[in-house]
């Protein structure tokens, strides 16, 4: 499943793809939990009964904020999250 | 002043919004001789629903407005239901909870999200070839694709803006003071169709609701404006997933034409037709989990 989470507004689309299929069973060992400086990820019993990461929610709402100072204007040349999650399971729509 | 003036001296205002509620049983079954009743309870933002399914069949429902407490309205909800067939809560064997406030459901075994129980409730409602499903809720939309078996493969909403969803529709039936379920209708009833009005933030809409009144357009034409911004919004949620043959819509703005045909010219495809009530869904598919739960469980048995 792809789960989506954020938001669309005036100034743009901001959403965080998570492949849950990649995400059960993380290879990474669940490696997006620390490497995100925000520590926007969780994991969570889906509704499936899988165990998976998701985004929590009051983040799903602030994500152009709390993810800005990852993106290359903050100094890096990759997303950590996405870098850590070798599966890649991770994916920024911006 | 004593109350009867004030009665008479203040005129009645008519709640154009109010959407009708509805107690639905079906006579042909009897829950009494079903192996398991389950109940799907989904607590909305603006309206909540209770569903019984026996033996995983629909048995009935009642769709209801939403009070200012979830655990009464889920009660209530339930209570209308159970009242019209005369069950009693312990002859329910699952309760699941689902939308908005389902974890205050006082009574529910489990709570399950609306996006995975409105993929089920649809997959039920539409068939098997139920792929995109576009749940038009009260303060939210969300575009969701699911399999065969009516799990989710994808989803998407939008966490943060409650523009173009019910409630913006039924700030402008207050607005135009016109019955809500006339709005659909009314909104073909126009000389040309209107371009969209430029927001449906239900604040900005409102105020260029009015604006084009003040310059002449008819309430017909301000609602089409209306339904077709309501129906183009939707629609970018929509493609930004896809949108696959076997299009379902599900919520309180699918009885509205006035969207759905809009949403329906825009994509170029149409959406599946259904008998059950759309609003409905939710809390289905929340009762088609308690039942496969309990299914499961007599199985292992």
């Amino acid at each position: 499943m792809i789960a989506n989470y954020g938001y669309k507004d005036g100034s743009g689309e901001y959403y965080i793809s998570i492949d849950t299929d990649k995400c059960i069973g993380c290879a990474a060992e669940r490696a997006c939990l620390t490497a995100c400086p925000k520590q926007m990820f969780e994991i969570i019993t889906d509704d499936y009964d899988d165990e998976v990461a998701w985004v929590k929610k009051p983040n799903c709402r602030t994500l152009s904020y709390d993810c800005g100072d990852c993106k290359p204007s903050g100094g890096y040349t990759s997303l950590p999250c996405i870098a850590a999650c070798t599966p890649g399971a991770i994916k920024h729509s911006w | 002043m004593n109350a009867e003036v004030i009665a008479e001296t203040v005129p009645e205002k008519k709640e154009f919004w109010r959407w009708q509620e509805n107690v639905w049983i079906d006579e042909t079954k009897d829950w009494k001789t079903a192996k398991i009743v389950t109940c799907g309870i989904d607590v909305g933002s603006v309206s909540s629903q209770a569903v019984l399914v026996v033996d995983g069949e629909l048995y009935g429902f009642n769709s209801m407005r939403t009070g200012n407490n979830s655990p009464d309205s889920a009660t209530n909800a339930l209570a209308g239901v159970m009242e019209k067939c005369g069950m009693k809560l312990e002859d329910i064997h699952y309760v699941v909870g689902t939308g908005y406030g389902r974890v205050n459901v006082p009574f529910a075994h489990k709570a399950i999200t609306e996006i995975a129980c409105h993929a089920r409730g649809a997959n039920y409602m539409g068939g098997n070839g139920v792929r995109t499903i576009l749940d038009m809720g009260g303060q939210d939309c969300k575009a969701i694709h699911c399999d065969e078996k009516g799990k989710v493969t994808n989803f998407l909403m939008n966490d943060k803006c409650a523009a173009g969803t019910g409630r913006g529709m039924e700030v402008i039936s207050d607005l135009m003071q016109i019955p809500i379920a006339e709005l659909g209708p009314r909104s073909f009833d126009v000389d040309v169709e209107p371009s969209a009005v430029s927001s449906v933030c239900v604040v900005f809409a409102k105020s260029e609701a009015l604006g084009l009144l003040k310059a002449g357009y008819t309430k017909n034409k301000v609602i089409a404006a209306y339904c077709q911004a309501m129906a183009e919004r939707v629609v970018s949620l929509l493609e930004r997933i896809g949108v696959e043959e076997g299009f379902f819509i599900t919520g309180g703005i699918a009885k509205n034409p006035g969207v759905v045909k809009r949403i329906e010219k825009i994509l170029g495809i149409k959406a599946m037709e259904t008998k059950v009530d759309s609003q409905i869904a939710g809390a289905l598919g929340a009762a088609l989990f308690g039942y496969t739960l309990m299914s499961k469980k007599a199985a292992a048995a």
